[in-house]
């Protein structure tokens, strides 16, 4: 088999988040990033698996600057065979399915596979626009994946339930959690790594559609406030005057 | 225990490390935090040895990473080894000691000292845990002082009759070999490597231990063992011999040691911005943050003095009475900065709901072995006068 996944580099999970430049920029000073969860623990992963039992091989692809190479030797020490990086600026969801797409189109991948969604935008668009622009299914959020011959069966919750789906390869998909287990880079990994290659190439033409304006914080949460359960009547005058609820 | 900690990097010393160094190191802080962190207080409390985490510890580098891969290591640089047993430590100074033990006091003298079928025979599979290693040097009588050791071995023509004991041995009840210095008939200090099963060896483990009671300890005693000659270290003798290898085990312990301060840190700024007291975080009260800014200011020394002192010791220029200073002074530093969390986690800090006491009893152990405290001090007494004061 042969796999595509697409890595992104995302703040970790823990980072404070900050603007800069008269809030259009995301300052990134003291942000530690990581590689985006759902692409590692369960897209990389289920690839390796799959690869492990089917052979074949697994290249990531990253579109983004050098600072994205660290994660991306992460990515290589858990096990993908191969990488390649896109040098440009990761603008907006569809100029990065552009730029992956571009890549797959005339290499034969029997699955390309994306995490549901990248933890800092969580836009959910990438791999649809992959798909779209491939001309082959899309499969979203799935959370099981198996693959017998050409066949492909994969598992995603739905409102209430489960639902299964079955299609040909090659095909783009979204991987949610429960696909794979984590794997940590050990030291073999990591010493394996060192002779992976890692391709830069430049930019297919395509633009961003969209463009942020500004970024703003969530409204910070409003202390608590108690009322005496003896003054009924000044909760119903907050309710009224101030949340406005009754 | 969920395992919280955060690393608070005040200098941004994340600069000077290559990306794999961070690599190795936060992979294996992963794998600890995954697999380690969630039993090591249970293991401690029981005072059992979780052998279990043996495999891991050699698939993420533990035991010997600085050995070269044709004998079973990774050949990593010093700051690399340095980094992992900062992040041993940084869950248990017992699991450091563990891989302290067998990467720097039995891995490094085999792989200096060793035949070629010494190393071939053994590295490999101490690099993965396969085999466990022990390093026989301190006697129940002879411990700041080991050149007075009474363990001996004679020529008997074609093997060695090897007699004595050793005391307060890491490992040793596990050890499938043991790196024993003993003298010879002139009286001259050789390593010798004793392997588990040989006759009239055996190693009793000892019990009562409140500190490191996460790592196993006992004694070697070598009642006439019959020790074929192959096994004698031929690349070096004189108790400079053992000495060098407890420059590998100290430069471990000094980044160790910062391990331990940084989760005693880290867990002391959660517990004071969470614990609120008088109507606010007690993190608000002037003695809280004396406290918590003077650990983070002794743990930012720590670390410039440690990262230095691994850029000498990758160069092959440290020396013993550096390794010594830093060795000495992180251990102290650690030890005060455990004991005023637990002060800042007032009686929550006694508990094992949190890792501070664990930490400070393990660093009781710590300051005292591989050389005490206070030899360190003369050690660096000597260096800087030229006069020796042990004696």
């Amino acid at each position: 088999m042969k796999i595509l996944v697409a890595i992104s580099k995302a703040p970790d999970t823990t980072s404070k988040i900050s603007f800069t430049d008269g809030d259009t920029k995301f300052n990134e000073a003291g942000v530690q990033f990581i590689v985006n969860p759902y692409d590692e623990w369960y897209a990389l992963v289920r690839a390796l698996e799959l690869k492990e039992a089917n052979g074949g091989s697994v290249t990531t692809i990253t579109v983004g600057g050098a600072d994205a190479d660290p994660i991306i030797r992460k990515a290589l020490a858990i096990g993908a065979d191969n990488a390649v990086r896109v040098d440009a600026t990761p603008s907006d969801a569809y100029f990065v399915a552009s730029q992956i797409s571009e890549y797959a189109k005339d290499k034969e991948y029997d699955l390309v596979m994306t995490g549901k969604e990248t933890i800092d935008y969580n836009g959910s668009q990438v791999g649809g626009l992959v798909a779209g622009m491939l001309d082959l299914p899309y499969l979203p959020n799935i959370s099981k994946l198996d693959v017998a011959g050409t066949t492909a069966t994969a598992e995603r919750e739905i409102q209430g339930g489960e639902e299964v789906l079955e299609t040909q390869l090659p095909l783009v998909l979204s991987a949610s959690k429960g696909m794979a287990e984590q794997r940590i880079p050990n030291m073999r990994g990591i010493m394996a790594a060192r002779a992976k290659k890692l391709e830069v190439i430049p930019a297919a033409s395509g633009e961003a559609l969209t463009e942020i304006i500004d970024y703003s914080l969530p409204p910070a949460k409003s202390a608590v406030k108690l009322i005496d359960p003896e003054n009924a009547a000044d909760l119903i005058e907050l309710l009224h005057s101030e949340a406005k609820v009754i | 225990m969920t395992d919280r900690f955060e690393a608070h990097d005040y200098y941004l010393m994340d600069e000077l490390l290559t990306e794999e160094q961070k690599l190795f190191r936060d992979s294996l802080r992963a794998w600890l935090k995954k697999d380690v962190s969630p039993i090591i207080e249970d293991y401690y409390e029981r005072a059992a040895f979780p052998s279990q985490i043996i495999p891991g510890l050699g698939e993420y580098g533990c035991f010997g990473p600085y050995i070269p891969t044709e004998y079973g290591g990774a050949g990593l640089d010093q700051i690399t080894y340095g980094l992992l047993m900062q992040e041993l430590e940084r869950v248990d100074s017992g699991v450091r000691s563990t891989s302290s033990v067998q990467s720097s006091l039995v891995m490094y003298p085999i792989w200096k000292y060793g035949s070629e079928e010494q190393k071939q025979k053994f590295l490999p599979k101490l690099a993965t845990g396969e085999f466990i290693g022990c390093f026989g040097l301190t006697e129940p009588d002879h411990g700041s002082d080991p050149g007075s050791m009474v363990t001996n071995f004679k020529d008997m023509g074609d093997h060695y009759l090897l007699n004595g004991a050793k005391m307060w041995i890491s490992n040793s009840p596990i050890a499938d070999v043991a790196v024993v210095w003993a003298k010879n008939e002139a009286g001259r200090i050789h390593g010798i490597l004793v392997e588990k099963g040989m006759e009239g060896f055996t190693a009793p483990e000892m019990h009562g231990k409140h500190s490191l009671r996460a790592s196993i300890t006992g004694e070697l005693i070598f009642d006439n063992v019959k020790v074929p000659k192959e096994n004698l270290l031929p690349g070096r003798s004189g108790l400079g011999a053992p000495l060098s290898c407890l420059d590998s085990a100290r430069y471990g312990i000094a980044w160790g040691a910062i391990g331990s301060a940084m989760d005693c840190y880290d867990s002391a700024l959660k517990y004071a911005k969470e614990r609120i007291q008088f109507g606010k975080p007690i993190a608000s009260f002037q003695l809280i943050q004396k406290k918590l800014a003077e650990m983070v200011t002794e743990i930012t020394k720590a670390q410039l003095l440690t990262f230095r002192l691994g850029q000498l010791r990758e160069e092959g220029r440290a020396t013993t009475a550096q390794i010594s200073m830093a060795k000495r002074n992180n251990v102290d530093m650690a030890l005060k900065i455990a004991r005023e969390a637990r002060q800042i986690h007032g009686a929550m800090g006694i508990t094992s709901e949190y890792s501070i006491m664990r930490h400070m009893a393990n660093l009781e152990s710590v300051i005292t072995y591989e050389g005490t405290h206070d030899i360190h001090l003369l050690i660096t007494g000597m260096d800087v006068t030229g006069i020796q004061a042990f004696s």
